[in-house]
């Protein structure tokens, strides 16, 4: 029987109690140790490893109450993990798959990887996490596997987070997972760093999904706001490990990155006493991550190194003139406006455009604003989008137009699908009312 | 076990196999309230000791032990999964310090049997 905490029992942890045990320990690890066996397994054997991983950290939730957390968390769950698969390659068939060959894959996985000194571990683990992201956003997957794909391997998140997030049933999570892992195998996609010809646009694909995640991970609040905020804090962390290698240290790497450091230092300040939204003017800029700013800037700053101009550099430097600005009045809506110009002359976006017409009003005054929004290209498109008439009317309002800013708004509230947004028109029809 | 001063009890967890699988970050949910609850005791000195089973195992019984199988686990859908030894005042301050156990929401079952002591004589 062992006493609790087991502190003096051989090869066990030290006491570790609640406070010890990191945060998302369980994820994190599913996260380090799917990437580690799906290399050694290959990429048509990511289920295997996804399954005996969960499995291990099943046993795990189950036995460390009673024993203790071990000192290496990786190690226990790696072995565990690696038992199951030996199990699994052994009993099962597996097809095509010479079953001996694989069998001693799996069993050299340990004795290579976890006896292996700690710092050269950590690096496989790295390595290992780094290649997964060039897997599961390969392009020969659709864009919303490859996010899928990701926040399952990389993240460590389940099924119903994954939907939760998403605000898709959890079945059609699971099939665009299914499909995912299908198309690596039929593809034969193997877990490699894609060759120097072919970097930039696999770099750019994969920043591709970190945008998608934090962009999700940022919207308005709905659900559960955690695991939103889980989501760009994800984002950031898999950006971070592509600007620390070599294959994804790259200008765009780090603008995307100051994009998403800007962005999320406003995260503290965007839900009101009442719990509503608040919009950018609104927010109590004390309350915004200055060390999320400070990175902010360093990233931009790195950015810079290359002569490189990505759609992320734009869109960083419209955060950071926000970040950076003392109010809403002492923004620099000036050097905004030119970002959009420049965003607009690369991709004629109408959701740009819609963002540029504020710059046009917040400087030239609401009518101008108002022309903008006349003027859209592919307006049409926009009819649908509740955004493009709560602009309106804001613009209306601020025109001296409540009656037009009502119906704006209005339509608006007609067509906005989260309560949170609900809410914030709500406020401001009665703002218009007023 | 020699004479303890404070009658002991054994809680025997019995866990069902059947619930869905949890995602990672629900599992850290669960284990983390599992050690409250067991952090929870040790701070009161109510705590003993406790390990964790594996699932598999033997079971023997006839004559001389010859009738060997791999246990009872294919007849019930609980499998015995861990116990603690706790020290309590009576079976019924042990049964309420029982109910702390965070399994109930997943169907565990916890069986609180007092263990027998010598009489003091």
């Amino acid at each position: 029987m062992s006493s609790f905490p087991p502190s003096d029992a051989p090869g066990r942890a030290p006491p570790a109690d609640v406070a010890s045990v990191v945060d998302h320990l369980f994820r994190r690890e599913a996260g380090r140790i799917v990437a580690i066996l799906a290399r050694r397994f290959g990429a048509e054997h990511l289920h295997l490893a996804e399954d005996v991983v969960q499995d291990a950290l099943v046993k795990a939730m189950r036995t460390w109450p009673f024993t203790g957390v071990p000192g290496n968390p990786t190690a226990w769950i790696l072995h565990v993990a690696r038992n199951r698969a030996l199990d699994l390659a052994r009993h099962t068939r597996l097809g095509r798959i010479r079953q001996q060959g694989f069998a001693r894959v799996v069993e050299e996985c340990l004795t290579d990887a976890v006896r292996a000194p700690a710092p050269q571990f950590e690096e496989e683990i790295r390595d290992s996490q780094l290649r997964m992201m060039f897997v599961c956003c390969n392009p020969v997957l659709p864009v919303e596997g490859q996010v899928a794909l990701t926040l399952k391997v990389l993240c460590g998140f389940g099924e119903r987070e994954i939907a939760a997030a998403f605000l898709v049933g959890e079945a059609a999570i699971a099939k665009r997972l299914v499909r995912a892992r299908q198309a690596l195998r039929a593809r034969r996609v193997v877990v490699e760093l894609p060759s120097a010809a072919e970097l930039a646009p696999r770099v750019d694909a994969v920043l591709q999904v970190l945008y998608l995640l934090f962009s999700e991970g940022y919207k308005a609040s709905h659900g559960d706001t955690l695991l939103r905020e889980d989501l760009c804090a994800e984002a950031i962390r898999l950006a971070e490990l592509l600007a620390a290698n070599p294959p994804g240290d790259r200008p765009a790497t780090h603008a995307l990155l100051a994009l998403m450091c800007f962005n999320a230092a406003r995260l503290p300040a965007r839900i009101g006493a009442n719990g509503g939204i608040l919009r950018l003017a609104e927010q109590e800029r004390a309350l915004w991550d200055h060390g999320k700013i400070r990175n902010g800037v360093a990233w931009l700053e790195a950015s810079g190194r290359g002569g490189e101009v990505s759609r992320f550099h734009l869109e960083a430097g419209i955060a950071a003139c926000h970040a950076l600005a003392p109010s809403d009045e002492g923004t620099d809506w000036r050097q905004i406006l030119e970002f959009y110009d420049e965003l607009l002359a690369r991709d004629a976006s109408p959701v740009v455009a819609l963002n540029r017409a504020v710059a046009v009003a917040k400087l030239r005054g609401p009518a101008e604003g108002l022309r903008s929004l006349e003027a859209l290209p592919g307006r049409a498109s926009l009819e649908g989008y509740h955004l493009l008439h709560a602009v309106a009317g804001q613009l209306w309002l601020e025109a001296g137009e409540p009656d037009k800013a009502e119906a704006s708004l209005r339509r608006a509230h007609a067509l906005a699908t989260l309560d949170a947004e609900r809410a914030l028109l709500t406020r401001r029809l009665e703002e218009a009312r007023a | 076990m020699s004479t303890p001063e404070k009658p002991q009890f054994l809680l025997l967890f019995r866990n069902r196999d059947d619930s869905p699988d949890p995602t990672p970050d629900e599992m850290q949910k669960i284990f983390g309230q599992w050690m409250e609850w067991m952090k929870g005791m040790k701070s009161k000195g109510q705590f003993v000791g406790a390990d964790r089973l594996q699932d598999g195992g033997k079971v023997l019984r006839g004559t001389g032990g010859a009738t060997v199988t791999d246990g009872p686990f294919a007849e019930t859908k609980e499998i015995v999964g861990g116990y603690v030894i706790i020290s309590a005042d009576n079976l019924a301050k042990a049964a309420e310090i029982a109910k702390g156990c965070p399994g109930f929401a997943f169907g565990t079952i916890v069986e609180v049997r007092p263990i027998e002591q010598l009489p003091a004589i």
